[in-house]
């Protein structure tokens, strides 16, 4: 809602000096939210008159027919003599009373007006045109002004070229602010003065000779007053005023009928529409669509109705959208003198719902939505009446006849605790305070500690006890509200599962690992690029309605292509060597998703109801996720780095295991978009022994780089956090074990083994074997190579022995290793190198 | 060794004489103190201190001599062999004080050599700074209550008392999850904000309840510099008996003073969500000019563009209506609640002019900015 200060100051009385800020901050204090307040002609310098044009010469030769004209501005420019001035519109004639700059004067831009000579003559000012006065975009011509102007007279004030607008952003509870009236109650309240209430007019009393209008749905229409004005000349234009503050009310300024009703809506907050009677064919009917009617609306698009549709119809059907759009059989043409004028109130949600379903919002639309005074359809009716009849020329006039149809109503009452608002504030109000701040916004107040409230008619937002409260705490001032600390109860802290996830961040960051957070939106071509078969369960998505982009309108069920686009896009900005990682969710759909019930919001729903909505929503897992290029270990003067390989990406996936405290095996797997001979699968094991893969990690398979545009050998892990951590019981306390302060006895054992045999089955056979006395075992070569022969490898290990309780002879700690040399053998057919 | 001898006269014996002994200790003390390293000490103590040595020989002499002049001859020649000794242990700390001393300048290096060997990560800063306002929370005793992105109609907008018809319905940009009939009435959504989860701590829970719920939202919004359709939010709840606003206050004083140092203030300005009510918008005083640069033209203020304040969130006392949603007793318990956007604290707390960079993961912008913030 944007409110000229000019126009506020006609229903308050605000201090003299008080600028557009200052009464912004009063605003803002009362929950008016001020966005702007906009200087009109800051930079507009007088002296700017109205003269009278009493000669003109038509200039010949130039490219463009010029005029010179003499224009009489009184005693304005000092002398009393005629003004000549070089003029290019010619929208005027000799006599027309126009809007005159003299040199010296400064127009917005700045623009310097001086004396200068051009098309050879000498130009002493300028004659204005809308535009160049900063009062729109119409530059067909320069502004003639009605006959009555004074010569001489200063223009400035005249045509209002200075003033402050407050553009406001109204909340949707604050229905009553998108008019003067409400913002100028609420000016009056922030500056304790009397508000002029532009809505108190005579009215004269409804009668039976108004036109006819029968009224088929009181539901979505509890009133309809209907005025008619006969006579208006076509011609006949807005005046000055009407059209300068619709316009700085963000509004164009079109005809004297479509100007008054904008003006009246602005005014008084209600909606207006204007028919042509001549086009209507008998009485308006207010009722809803039938199925497959139509209707051409005022933007010329054709509408096909819903049966929800509130329309106003007559004879031959639709005629409007009621409280959305006025259809075009009935519109106000070039040669109408009898208008029908509705003021309407229409139930907020049929409107807001056909504004929805036809994707048109409206000036009157957003008022309705938000609740329109249904009292002040009287009002606004005989304001437009008052104003067509005073500015639509000579012959025009009211018709006496008066309709209104009127759908009773209950008054709204409010049981209110005289205490109430002290509670919810904190602030000691006394029961004087609160009637006293709630009559001031209209309400009527009765009791003495219970109190019952009566809102009044303009406020449809006001229904609760709550809703009371914050007027009274609003209009006492938010700013007197104490700060005060809650006893808050002794807490837990962090469960075990935000720890570990925090844990994890912190190792993979401290592991050289930068966090990244992409977006989860993808398309199934990210499938295609990373080579997902058919029928991969990573292929069934959530899917968006309404995407950002139509190419990417599902979530990702994995975090790998998200963190490819960001490596990517890392590469091309130069940034080289690159270890990212990612935490979040992905989405999977279960197998069958019911639609999600709208449950009841007055009371809790029940177990059974939460279970239905829960079963609507998309299991959502936690995941990690690492992609690594590059140098794992960077080339520098110490000598050669060392690229990132498959290795890394198993390596962070212990990172996170053991960040989070479980461990995992590894065996080999073929799993997309992983290389399919280093592809490691990533297991934990159950107390029970069962295992689960949680995840995959190795290097991506060289199509998909190629497909991605990413270099060769990329690294990639993906791990499932919830299955990870599934056996995690919460508080899992670590048992301290016993350490041992006898000396260790090494022994290093070469095993060699064919090529297929996983390392991690050979390690496995010797920890076993090697029983109790063994503390530790470490894989620490691996060769391959002529010495051990074609198809196998020569997997070294150092073998820590140790007991708790004594020295280990060298025999004990040989037959140790020899039982696990033993069972390695028997298990994995190694042999021990060298024997 | 030859055998005692009683007749045996020392003075008779030539390496015990007195001016024998005092010649080879001489002799030896010469020999170490010319000794100018390591080796050539150990070459005089091999010569002057070795079996084969003079005084060495001399000493050996002693054994033959009759009792009556071993005394004297055994002082004599462990005198000299002592000052011997003496002079040795000396001269090798001397000596290896002095290689050590050399070595050591033998061995400096060029201590400011890069050293990038093993590459730097960092967590992501919207990251961070959501534990970081977690923890502030929960030292405070709250509790840290996380839900589902994709939600549930009900529990993003019905139970929130935003319902169907509401304008406030469309002031939300939602995503709106397709059903399977490939309609959109799924009854499904991403979740605008993190008030959801709200309600399902309500829900679960019973009061007292203190939480922050932290967590990423969507709207169709388009990326830009200011506005990205995936951001995260943190909301804080507390239902409780006799809460009020200024209890509200009060704890939003706290939080940005925790967050932004001593003295910034909040400012509440009357507002309107559903599902507070009372409701207010979150200002916090500047916390770079604290409100200096308004109407002082010649030091603007580049944080709160001269305003003063700076928008950060909303708040305000849990609507009763959203009380009885949950099955909380309105008459019994009020709460408030409040959010704040993350992305917009990590603009003005840390001066990222572009919203875009948060979302880019370019390794530049995030790694300044370490493992905390």
């Amino acid at each position: 809602m944007r409110v000229p200060l000019s126009w506020l100051r006609e229903y308050v009385d605000l201090p003299a000096g008080e600028s557009g800020r200052d009464v912004a901050d009063k605003l803002v204090a009362l929950g008016l939210e001020v966005e702007t307040v906009e200087q009109l002609g800051a930079d507009l310098k007088g002296p700017l008159v109205v003269g009278q044009v009493l000669e003109i010469e038509e200039l010949e030769g130039f490219k463009k027919p010029i005029r010179f004209c003499k224009v009489d501005v009184g005693d304005a420019n000092g002398t009393g003599e005629p003004q000549e001035i070089v003029c290019g519109a010619r929208n005027f004639e000799v006599d027309d009373k126009v809007v005159v700059i003299l040199p010296g004067g400064v127009l917005p831009g700045p623009f310097e007006i001086a004396e200068r000579k051009t098309y050879g003559r000498v130009s002493r000012g300028m004659i204005c045109s809308a535009r160049e006065l900063g009062m729109g975009d119409d530059h067909d011509g320069i502004i003639v002004l009605p006959i009555e102007a004074q010569i001489g007279a200063d223009a400035i004030e005249l045509l209002g070229l200075v003033d402050e607008v407050l553009d406001i952003a109204v909340t949707p509870d604050r229905g009553y602010c998108l008019s003067m009236r409400g913002v100028a109650r609420e000016a009056a309240i922030a500056y304790g003065q009397p508000l002029r209430d532009p809505a108190l007019l005579d009215v004269p009393d409804a009668n039976g000779y108004g036109y006819p209008v029968r009224v088929e749905d009181p539901a979505g229409c509890d009133r309809f007053v209907a005025r008619t004005v006969v006579g208006v000349d076509p011609d006949a234009p807005s005046p000055l005023w009407v059209q300068r503050r619709v316009q700085m009310s963000g509004m164009r300024p079109i005809s004297l009928v479509v100007d008054v009703t904008n003006y009246v809506m602005l005014e008084l907050g209600q909606p207006l529409h204007a028919y042509d009677r001549a086009r209507l064919q008998g009485p308006i009917v207010v009722r809803r669509a039938q199925a497959g009617e139509k209707l051409t609306t005022l933007d010329d698009a054709e509408r096909t109705l819903d049966p929800e549709d509130l329309l106003i119809c007559d004879n031959r059907g639709p005629i409007g959208l009621a409280g959305v759009m006025g259809g075009e059989s009935t519109e106000i043409g070039d040669d109408t003198s009898d208008i029908v004028i509705e003021a309407a109130h229409f139930d907020p949600v049929a409107i807001a719902r056909t504004a929805r379903r036809h994707r048109l919002s409206s000036e009157a639309s957003r008022r309705f939505e938000r609740g329109v005074d249904p009292e002040a359809a009287r009002a606004a009716a005989q304001r437009a009446v008052d104003l067509l009849a005073a500015l639509g020329g000579e012959r025009a006039q009211a018709e006496a006849g008066v309709t209104e149809v009127d759908a009773p109503r209950e008054p709204v009452r409010i049981t209110l605790a005289a205490d109430h608002a002290a509670k919810v504030a904190g602030v000691p109000y006394t029961r004087e305070t609160v009637a006293q701040r709630l009559q001031e916004v209209g309400c009527s107040v009765e009791g003495i500690d219970t109190l019952t409230v009566g809102p009044p008619t303009w406020r449809p937002d006001l229904t609760d006890p709550n809703d009371l409260a914050e007027e009274v705490i609003r209009l006492e001032g938010y700013d007197r509200v104490p700060a005060t600390l809650p006893q808050v109860p002794a807490g837990r802290g962090l469960t075990a599962d935000q720890r570990r996830r925090r844990r994890l961040g912190r190792a993979l960051a401290g592991a050289g690992y930068t966090e990244v957070l992409n977006y989860p939106f993808l398309g199934q071509s990210a499938f295609d690029d990373l080579g997902l078969a058919e029928d991969d369960a990573r292929r069934r998505t959530v899917v968006l309605v309404n995407p950002i982009s139509e190419e990417e309108p599902a979530l990702r069920t994995t975090l790998l292509p998200g963190l490819l686009d960001t490596l990517r896009r890392n590469l091309g900005r130069g940034n080289a060597d690159l270890a990212l990682f990612e935490s979040g969710v992905v989405f999977r759909p279960n197998a069958a998703t019911p639609p999600a019930p709208v449950l009841a919001v007055d009371r809790r729903p029940s177990e059974e109801e939460l279970a239905a909505l829960a079963a609507a929503l998309p299991h959502q897992p936690q995941r990690i996720a690492v992609v690594l290029s590059g140098e794992r270990e960077r080339s520098g003067w110490w000598g050669k780095g060392r690229p990132q390989n498959w290795a890394d990406a198993i390596e962070a996936a212990r990172v996170v295991a053991d960040a989070v405290g479980v461990e995992l095996t590894v065996r080999a797997d073929r799993h997309e978009p992983w290389h399919p001979g280093r592809c490691a699968a990533l297991v934990a094991t159950a107390p029970d022994g069962s295992e689960r893969v949680v995840g995959h990690a190795g290097e991506l398979h060289p199509r998909v780089l190629k497909t991605l545009h990413l270099p060769e050998r990329v690294g990639a892990m993906e791990l499932d956090l919830d299955l990870l951590t599934a056996d995690l019981d919460g508080e899992h306390a670590v048992q301290a074990g016993h350490v041992s302060s006898y000396p260790v006895a090494t022994q290093d054992v070469a095993l060699v083994v064919p090529d297929s045999v996983p390392a991690a089955a050979v390690q496995a056979a010797l920890v076993e074997g090697a029983g109790a006395l063994l503390e530790s075992v470490r894989l620490f070569d691996v060769y391959t190579g002529s010495q051990v022969g074609e198809g196998s490898k020569s997997l070294a290990y150092a073998l820590r022995f140790r007991a708790q309780d004594r020295t280990l002879t060298v025999e004990e700690a040989t037959a140790a290793r020899d039982a696990a040399v033993a069972l390695a053998a028997e298990r994995t057919g190694a042999v021990l190198r060298g024997a | 060794m030859s055998a005692p001898n009683k007749s045996y006269d020392p003075v008779e014996v030539e390496a015990l004489k007195p001016e024998e002994v005092e010649r080879a200790r001489d002799a030896a003390l010469a020999a170490v103190a010319a000794a100018d390293d390591l080796a050539a000490l150990q070459e005089a103590k091999v010569a002057h201190t070795g079996d084969r040595s003079p005084l060495a020989l001399a000493n050996r002499e002693i054994g033959a001599l009759p009792p009556q002049a071993k005394a004297e001859a055994g002082k004599r020649v462990g005198q000299a062999r002592g000052a011997v000794k003496q002079a040795l242990e000396r001269r090798l700390v001397e000596l290896e004080a002095e290689r050590d001393a050399r070595v050591l300048v033998e061995e400096a290096v060029d201590v400011t050599l890069p050293w990038d060997r093993a590459p730097r990560g960092a967590r992501h800063p919207l990251t961070t700074l959501s534990e970081r306002i977690e923890d502030l929370f929960v030292a405070m005793g709250y509790e840290v209550a996380e839900g589902p992105q994709v939600e549930a109609e009900w529990y993003n907008f019905d139970a929130l008392n935003i319902l169907p018809d509401h304008p406030a319905r469309t002031m939300q940009d939602t995503f709106f999850v397709r059903a399977e009939d490939g309609s959109a009435d799924s009854g499904v959504v991403l979740r605008t904000h993190t008030s959801p989860v709200q309600i399902r701590t309500m829900l679960t829970r019973t009061p007292p309840i203190y939480v922050i719920c932290p967590g990423r939202v969507y709207r169709t919004d388009e990326l830009d510099a200011t506005h990205t359709p995936v951001f995260g939010q943190i909301e804080g709840l507390a239902v409780d008996k006799g809460l009020t606003m200024g209890d509200l206050k009060g704890t939003l004083d706290h939080f940005v003073q925790a967050m932004f140092g001593e003295g910034i203030v909040t400012r509440l300005r009357p507002s309107y969500f559903p599902f507070t009510e009372p409701s207010a918008e979150l200002d916090l005083k500047c916390f770079v000019c604290r409100g200096a640069s308004v109407g002082d033209p010649e030091h603007p203020c580049r944080t709160c563009r001269s305003e003063g304040w700076i928008e950060w969130g909303g708040c305000g006392m849990v609507n009763p209506r959203v009380l009885i949603a949950c099955g909380i007793d309105p008459e019994v318990y009020s709460g408030f609640a409040f959010g704040v956007g993350l992305e917009r604290a990590l603009m003005f707390r840390h001066n990222v002019e572009d919203m875009r960079d948060m979302v880019e993961g370019d390794v530049r912008f995030t790694l300044p900015f370490g493992m905390e913030i």
